[in-house]
C-alpha cells in the first residue's frame, strides 16, 4: 500500500496576453521610495494613537534595558582601552532595534545575529556577567574562549552564536524559517544584518530561497547608515534595502528604527503574518550608528562630529522613548533614580571583569573537543604530542592559566 | 494531501519501540477497516505504514565492512540506484530528513531522487532555487535547528560559491559555539570526478580543499554496496559530511545490494585486495583502475594489496600503516591534481610512521597539475599503466 502523490507535469502552453506589451522603449528606474513606518514624533510626541498598546511594565522595562546597554557599552569599550579586553563593539543608538524587536518576538523564535545586539541578547536574559566572560574568554564563557569578543551565543535564548563572517548567517536563517514551515511550529527564524552586510551574495540568496520556498523567516536589516567607514551612498543605489524586498515577492516594512514604539508594533506585526501566511517578512529599521564601528574605528577620520552630534541630540532611541514615556505618565523621570541605575550597571560591570579577568581560561584539551562531537584519534594523538611539548618547556607557556593545568 | 510530518512528530524513535507497538498497528488497522470510515482508515493505513516503517528500521546495522552483511535480501542496483534507496531508507525512517537541490524534485540529473518526490511530498523532496551557496547555507541553518539535511550540489565543480558557507561556517559551528549548537546533521552530496568527456568543469575531484578543513568529514564510495551504507553512515554522522559520488559509475556500477538498512564505519579503509609487495591506495573510481593496473603486475610476479581510503578526511591512518610496513612500497593515485593532492598528506603521514621500512620512495600517480582537459582526458588521467610503471618502478628501486 504505497501512499502516492500524483506526479502532475506542470505544462504551461502557451497563451497570447495582449496585456504584457507596450510598444515604445521606456526604461523603469525610480520606484516610490518607501515611507518609514513612525508612531512617535522625534520629541516623543504620540502621533500614531492607535499604536500606543505597549504595555507600560514592558516600556518600562525596556527603557531601563535600553540605558543599561548605555552604560555597559561605555564601561566595556573604555575596558578595551585600558586592556582588560581585546575588542568590543558598542551599540549606541541601535537599542530601539535590537531591544524592541526581540520584545515583540517570542521566546521560542530562533534569532540570528550579526554582531550589533547586545538588545536581543539582553533582553532575553542574556546577563553582563555572561557578556564579559565571552568576551575575556575564560572558562566560564559558554563558547569556551573560542572566539573574539562579542560573537556571544545562548542555545537556553534561542540565539545562535554569532560568526564573523558577514552575511552567513542570513540564508541559514532561511533554511530554519523553512525547516519550521513543513514542522507546522509555531516557531520564526529572526536574523540581523546591516545595510553593508546587505550587499554580500548570502543576501541575495536567503530573499530568494525564503520567499519562494515559503519559509517562517524574519529579515532584520539595521541599516545605521555606515559599514565601517563606508557610507550608504557607496554601498547601495536604489531604495535602500527595503526597496530590494518587494522584488523577491517580499512582503516589506520600513521602520524608523529609532521609534520604540514603531519598531515594536511592526515586528509583532511581521510576525503574526509570518505565522499566519506561511511566508517570510522583511523590514528595514533607519537608524544611526552613533558609536564607532569597533574598538578598532576611529569614526571621525570619516564622519564629522557634527554629524555625530545631530542624531546624538536630534534623533536619539532613548530620548525620544525617554520623552514619550514622560509625557505619557508612562514613568516618573527621577534624575536620582535614573542615575542609580547607571551606577548599578557600571559597578557591576567593572565586579564582572574583575572576576572574569581572574579565572582561568578553558583547559589546555578545549582546544581539541568540538572539533566533531568526539574527539576523534588525530585530534587525539595532536593532544598528546602537544602535552608531551608542553612538559618539556613548561617554563616557556602560560600553563597554569588553562583550567586544570597540565 | 496529508501532511506527513503531524503525523510522525508522535512516532517513537528506533530505539523506544516495544514488543507492543510492533503488534499495535496491526490492531488498529483491523480495527480501522472493520470501522468502514474511509477518511479514518486512510488515515490510519498511513500512520501505521510509517510506524511499520520505522519498526521495519528498528536495529539499522552498522559494519565495518560489506562482506560483513550476511543478509540475503538484495536486488541489483547501479551506484544512482543504491542512493536512491538510501535516502528513501532515511527519509522513511526520519521525518526530519530533508532532501533538496537543483532538479531534485523531477528525480534529478542523474536520477538520485527518482520517485522521491511523489513518495515523500514537495515539502520533503523539492528544488531550490539554481544558488550554491544558497544550497550550502540553506542546509546549515536546517541543521542548525534540528532538521536532517541532505544538501545536493549537482557538480563537484560547483561547490565553490558555497564554500564559504561550508569551511566557514558548517565546519566551524559547534566548535565556535563551544557545542551550543552544531550542524552535524547536514550532509552535502555532490558528483565527482572523471566521466569522459567532461572537461573542466563536469570532471573535478575537490576532495582536497575539504580534506583541509577541520571539523569537515570527506567521504567518496567506490561501488553501490558501499555507497549505500556509507551514505547512510554519513547522513546520521553527527558532523557536517560532503559526499561525493563518482558520476562515471552511476550507471557503469552495478552489484547485489542489500535492501536493509545498513551502515558502514566512516573513517576506515577497506583492503580490497590482499598483496605482500607493495601497497595501491585510492578511492571512488581509481579503484577499478588499481585492480586493472595490479592484473598487469601480477603477470611480473608482484603482488598488490590495494587498499580503498573511503573517507578521505579524517582518514584511516591504522589500515595504511599496517600494509605498508608489510609491503615496504606505496602508491597513491587519484585524478585530482598531483600538488597539494590527498596523495601528498597520506605520502607525508606514511613516511613519517613507517619510514624505516619503506624499501622505495612513496609514488604519487596523480592527475597533472593542469585544469581538467577536454580532448587530452585520455592522456591526462592517471590510468592503469602509468601505475604499473610506477609499481614496477618502485619494486625494482
Amino acid at each position: 500500500m504505497k501512499h502516492f502523490m500524483r506526479f502532475s507535469k506542470i505544462s504551461k502552453a502557451f497563451k497570447e496576453v495582449p496585456s504584457q506589451y507596450v510598444y515604445q522603449i521606456n526604461p523603469i528606474q525610480n520606484f516610490e521610495q518607501i515611507k518609514q513606518f513612525r508612531v512617535i514624533d522625534l520629541e516623543g510626541n504620540l502621533i500614531a494613537k492607535e499604536y500606543n498598546n505597549i504595555p507600560k511594565e514592558t516600556l518600562n522595562q525596556i527603557f531601563d534595558l535600553m540605558l543599561t546597554i548605555e552604560e555597559m557599552d561605555n564601561i566595556l569599550y573604555m575596558s578595551q582601552r585600558q586592556g582588560k579586553i581585546s575588542f568590543y563593539m558598542t551599540s549606541f543608538g541601535e537599542t530601539a532595534t535590537t531591544v524592541g524587536t526581540t520584545a515583540a518576538l517570542q521566546p521560542q523564535d530562533f534569532i540570528f545575529p550579526q554582531y550589533r545586539e547586545q538588545g536581543s541578547f539582553m533582553w532575553r536574559g542574556f546577563t553582563i556577567e555572561q557578556i564579559v566572560n565571552q568576551c575575556i574568554g575564560n572558562h566560564l564563557d559558554g563558547g569556551k574562549g573560542r572566539q573574539m569578543p562579542v560573537h556571544y551565543g545562548s542555545k537556553d535564548l534561542n540565539i545562535v552564536t554569532v560568526s564573523s563572517p558577514l552575511t552567513t548567517q542570513v540564508p541559514q536563517a532561511s533554511g530554519a524559517g523553512y525547516g519550521f514551515r513543513v514542522n507546522g511550529e509555531n516557531k520564526i527564524a529572526a536574523t540581523w544584518f546591516g545595510e553593508g552586510a546587505a550587499s554580500e551574495g548570502d543576501f541575495h540568496s536567503a530573499m530568494n530561497f525564503a520567499q519562494t520556498l515559503k519559509c517562517q523567516t524574519l529579515f532584520l536589516c539595521r541599516n545605521n547608515h555606515y559599514a565601517i567607514s563606508t557610507p550608504t551612498d557607496d554601498q547601495f543605489k536604489g531604495d535602500t534595502i527595503a526597496g530590494k524586498a518587494p522584488a523577491y515577492g517580499m512582503r516589506t516594512l520600513k521602520i524608523d528604527g529609532n521609534d520604540l514604539l514603531a519598531v515594536y508594533n511592526g515586528v509583532k506585526y511581521a510576525r503574526e503574518e509570518i505565522i499566519k501566511n506561511k511566508e517570510p517578512f522583511f523590514i528595514e529599521f533607519i537608524t544611526y550608528r552613533i558609536g564607532d564601528h569597533s574598538t578598532s574605528d576611529h569614526s571621525v577620520l570619516y564622519r564629522s562630529q557634527e554629524e555625530i552630534d545631530s542624531w546624538k541630540s536630534g534623533n536619539n532611541p532613548i530620548n525620544r522613548l525617554g520623552l514619550f514615556l514622560k509625557k505619557q505618565g508612562l514613568r516618573q523621570f527621577n534624575d536620582e533614580h535614573d542615575n542609580q541605575i547607571r551606577k548599578d550597571v557600571k559597578n557591576r560591570v567593572i565586579a564582572a571583569l574583575k572576576h572574569g579577568s581572574e579565572q582561568q581560561s578553558p583547559s589546555i584539551h578545549d582546544l581539541f573537543t568540538d572539533v566533531y562531537d568526539e574527539v576523534l584519534p588525530h585530534l587525539q594523538d595532536q593532544y598528546t604530542q602537544l602535552r608531551e611539548h608542553l612538559t618539556k618547556y613548561k617554563d616557556q607557556y602560560p600553563i597554569n592559566k588553562f583550567k586544570g593545568g597540565l | 494531501m496529508i501532511n506527513f510530518l503531524t503525523f510522525s512528530e508522535n512516532l517513537p524513535s528506533n530505539q523506544e519501540i516495544s514488543k507492543s507497538q510492533f503488534f499495535s498497528p496491526f490492531i488498529i488497522l483491523i480495527q480501522a477497516i472493520l470501522s468502514q470510515n474511509k477518511l479514518k482508515l486512510h488515515k490510519q493505513l498511513n500512520k501505521q505504514m510509517q510506524l511499520l516503517r520505522r519498526v521495519y528500521q528498528f536495529g539499522s546495522t552498522k559494519h565495518r565492512f560489506a562482506s560483513d552483511i550476511t543478509s540475503t535480501n538484495r536486488q541489483k542496483m547501479n551506484l544512482f540506484q543504491a542512493i536512491n534507496n538510501a535516502l528513501d531508507i532515511e527519509l522513511g525512517a526520519n521525518p526530519k530528513a530533508l532532501l533538496f537541490g537543483e532538479d531534485v524534485k523531477f528525480g534529478g540529473v542523474f536520477r538520485c531522487s527518482q520517485g522521491l518526490n511523489e513518495k515523500y511530498g514537495t515539502d520533503r523532496v523539492f528544488n531550490t532555487p539554481l544558488c550554491e551557496q544558497g544550497i550550502g547555507a540553506f542546509g546549515i541553518g536546517l541543521a542548525s535547528v534540528g532538521y536532517t539535511a541532505i544538501a545536493e550540489i549537482q557538480f563537484g565543480d560547483y561547490i565553490f560559491p558555497a564554500f564559504d558557507q561550508i569551511v566557514n561556517e558548517a565546519a566551524k559551528f559547534r566548535y565556535r559555539s563551544g557545542n551550543q549548537f552544531n550542524c552535524g546533521s547536514l550532509t552535502i552530496r555532490s558528483t565527482w570526478g572523471a566521466v569522459g568527456h567532461g572537461a573542466l568543469y563536469h570532471s573535478q575531484s575537490p576532495e582536497a580543499y575539504f580534506a583541509h578543513t577541520p571539523g569537515l568529514k570527506v567521504v567518496v564510495p567506490r561501488d553501490p554496496i558501499q555507497a549505500k551504507g556509507l551514505l547512510l553512515a554519513s547522513i546520521r554522522d553527527k558532523n557536517p559530511v560532503i559526499f561525493f559520488e563518482p558520476k562515471a559509475l552511476y550507471r557503469n556500477a552495478e552489484d547485489e545490494v542489500p535492501l536493509d538498512d545498513y551502515e558502514l564505519e566512516l573513517s576506515k579503509a577497506e583492503v580490497v585486495q590482499q598483496g605482500k609487495h607493495i601497497t595501491l591506495i585510492g578511492y571512488g573510481t581509481s579503484i577499478r583502475v588499481l585492480k586493472e593496473a595490479s592484473k598487469l603486475a601480477e603477470k611480473d610476479g608482484v603482488s598488490c594489496e590495494i587498499i580503498d581510503l573511503q573517507t578521505i578526511y579524517p582518514y584511516d591512518g591504522q589500515t595504511l600503516v599496517d600494509s605498508v610496513k608489510k609491503t615496504g612500497r606505496c602508491i597513491i593515485t587519484h585524478e585530482a591534481p598531483q600538488t597539494c593532492g590527498m596523495g601528498a598528506e597520506l605520502s607525508a603521514f606514511i613516511q613519517e610512521k613507517c619510514f624505516l621500512h619503506l624499501e622505495a620512495p612513496i609514488k604519487r600517480v596523480a592527475g597533472y597539475d593542469t585544469p581538467f582537459p577536454l580532448v587530452h582526458e585520455p592522456i591526462y588521467l592517471p590510468d592503469k599503466f602509468k601505475i604499473y610503471e610506477a609499481i614496477k618502478q618502485s619494486v625494482n628501486y
